[in-house]
């Protein structure tokens, strides 16, 4: 999308920011991170014992966490994606099927969804090999993480499609239509026309939507998934000290939650001034 | 005459129940500069988008340069010949002017960057703005979209190109800039159907003259003839109201 070789300033940089570097602004948000990251280290290095006990307990867990998080953004981004355009497809059948797929998966809680994954769909699918007689799916075993990623990507699947679609809605019909009238087919116009312009107008919400899945991302600890959220339970069960275990997992849920803000501001920024 | 390179028979358009074109019969040959006028919502947008298929029609046959546009593969045919300007340009407003020539020669004509490149500085070369090559559209004056859009249609190599009020968006000083690139095209034996209510430029360029009103073709002629004197009331009326400008 970028053009590297643009040599000029753009001009809304110098309309809307007379003398003032933006760079210089951003700082300021950069050291709500550094504070939060000071403090974690401040109660880590000055009481090792508990805190350093307990971060190392739960440091698998942040890695799950991250993991969880990434990859079903990624499958999420593709999902809505195909949803955004099953939405608008003048296709009957695809249209109905992509709204009935955002209409009923955001009617369920979140947390139902994903103990749905877990606890009943592998049991629906030993039952269905049972019948059928099939081996494979009678002793079917679910691996929690991967239950868990579809749960997530299922459900914010649903969200991400009504992005993308008000995303492409926004775009004016004649950027596809001068696309269309040069002869290029519907999703070449797409995907070299639209998509493009809409990304840049949902990069806001899908940035929350990030955010939102990293925090929601805890909920799969009550599915069998060993993140930062069972990780902390687990030693607050054995240990019986609440407050500095829940302290320390909120301030690292913290830091990732900024640190991914800043993250999101920085791409919406220079994506901007490319325009 | 040889073969028209638009050919449109009995063509009938509805949006839902507005009847927008009714009927509606024209040739354009090869070469030919066409001028379509008419008061507002008389179908003319409808008539060029049909041409190339940006709106289905429910009865008639449109042909271009041969091919009939009834399936999917035919329409993407039509389009690659059927160059469209549009009142509002329409530029890619992510891509830079060069880029904006070099998309659809990379992705529909399968050109090799170089080629595509060297044609799109030709075409902005002849189109008045070669120093613009690598603004973007939202950097430039509507005259010069407008004539980075008719470039952009003309790094096709259209067969036909379609105007639909190109000038009518545009400030009175920019507007003479894109006509003298449609002039200039027109000269060349560029084939084109334009809906615009710019007499000088239909004086210069134009063969015909069409009147429409309410989806049809009430009459045509040369544009003196049509402008001087026309053959029917409704005809009349209509130039009483634009000439009176
Ligand atoms: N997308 C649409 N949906 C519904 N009705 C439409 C649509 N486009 C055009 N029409 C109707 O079809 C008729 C012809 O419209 P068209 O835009 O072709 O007229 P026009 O001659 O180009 O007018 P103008 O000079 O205002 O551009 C009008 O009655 C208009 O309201
Ligand atoms: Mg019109």
């Amino acid at each position: 999308m970028s053009t590297p070789d643009e040599p000029q300033i753009p001009q809304e940089e110098l309309d809307h920011i007379p003398g003032a570097e933006p760079s210089s602004r951003m700082d300021v948000w950069w050291w709500l991170v550094a504070l939060v990251v000071g403090i974690t280290a401040l109660l880590l290095f000055a009481w090792p014992d508990p805190f350093m006990n307990i971060f190392k307990f739960v440091q698998d867990g942040i890695v799950i966490t991250i993991t969880v998080t990434l990859v079903s953004f990624l499958l999420v981004l593709v999902v809505g994606m195909v949803g955004g355009l099953g939405r608008l497809s003048t296709n009957r059948a695809v249209h109905i099927i992509s709204t009935l797929y955002v209409e009923l998966v955001r009617g369920v809680p979140l947390l139902v969804q994903l103990i749905i994954w877990y606890f009943a769909v592998p049991v629906m699918i030993q039952s269905l090999g049972k019948a059928w007689a099939i081996p494979a799916l009678e002793s079917f075993q679910a691996n929690p993480v991967v239950m868990a990623i579809i749960g997530l990507v299922f459900c914010y699947g649903a969200y991400m499609s009504e992005i993308y679609r008000a995303g492409i809605q926004s775009i004016p019909k004649g950027q596809m239509e001068a696309a269309r009238s040069l002869g290029m087919t519907y999703f070449q116009s797409m995907r070299h026309v639209v998509l493009p312009q809409a990304v840049r107008v949902i990069l806001p919400p899908i940035g929350n939507e990030f955010i939102a899945l990293l925090k929601d991302s805890s909920l799969v600890s009550v599915v069998a998934v060993a993140d930062l959220t069972r990780r902390g339970r687990e030693y607050a069960s054995i240990h019986f000290d609440p407050i500095e275990v829940w302290m320390l997992v909120a301030l690292l849920y913290l830091i990732m939650t900024l640190f991914s803000a800043r993250v999101v501001n920085w791409i919406e920024k220079k994506t901007k001034f490319e325009r | 005459m040889a073969q028209p390179v638009i050919s449109i028979r009995g063509v009938h358009k509805y949006f839902g129940r507005v009847h927008a074109l009714r009927g509606l019969d024209l040739d354009i040959a090869g070469g030919e500069v066409v001028v379509i006028v008419g008061p507002s919502g008389s179908g003319k947008s409808t008539l060029l988008r049909c041409i190339n298929r940006l709106e289905t029609y429910e009865k008639g046959k449109i042909m271009v340069d041969g091919i009939p546009l009834d399936n999917a593969r035919n329409i993407n045919a039509v389009r690659r010949e059927v160059g469209m300007v549009f009142q509002s340009f329409n530029l890619f407003s992510h891509l830079t002017v060069l880029d904006n020539l070099m998309l659809a020669q990379r992705v529909v004509r399968k050109r090799p960057p170089a080629e595509a490149r060297q044609t799109a500085l030709e075409l902005l070369d002849k189109v008045g703005i070669p120093d613009k090559a690598d603004a973007k559209p939202a950097q430039l004056s509507g005259g010069q979209q407008q004539r980075v859009a008719i470039a952009r249609a003309l790094a096709m190599n259209p067969k036909v190109m379609l105007f639909d009020e190109p000038t009518s968006a545009l400030d009175p000083e920019m507007i003479k800039e894109v006509l003298e690139v449609m002039l200039a095209l027109a000269a060349e034996g560029m084939t084109m159907a334009v809906v615009s209510h710019e007499m000088g430029f239909t004086r210069a360029a134009a063969k015909r003259v069409i009147f429409m009103d309410e989806g049809q073709i009430i009459e045509e002629a040369p544009p003196d003839v049509l402008f001087n004197s026309p053959h029917h009331e409704r005809t009349r009326q209509f130039l009483g109201k634009i000439l009176s400008h």
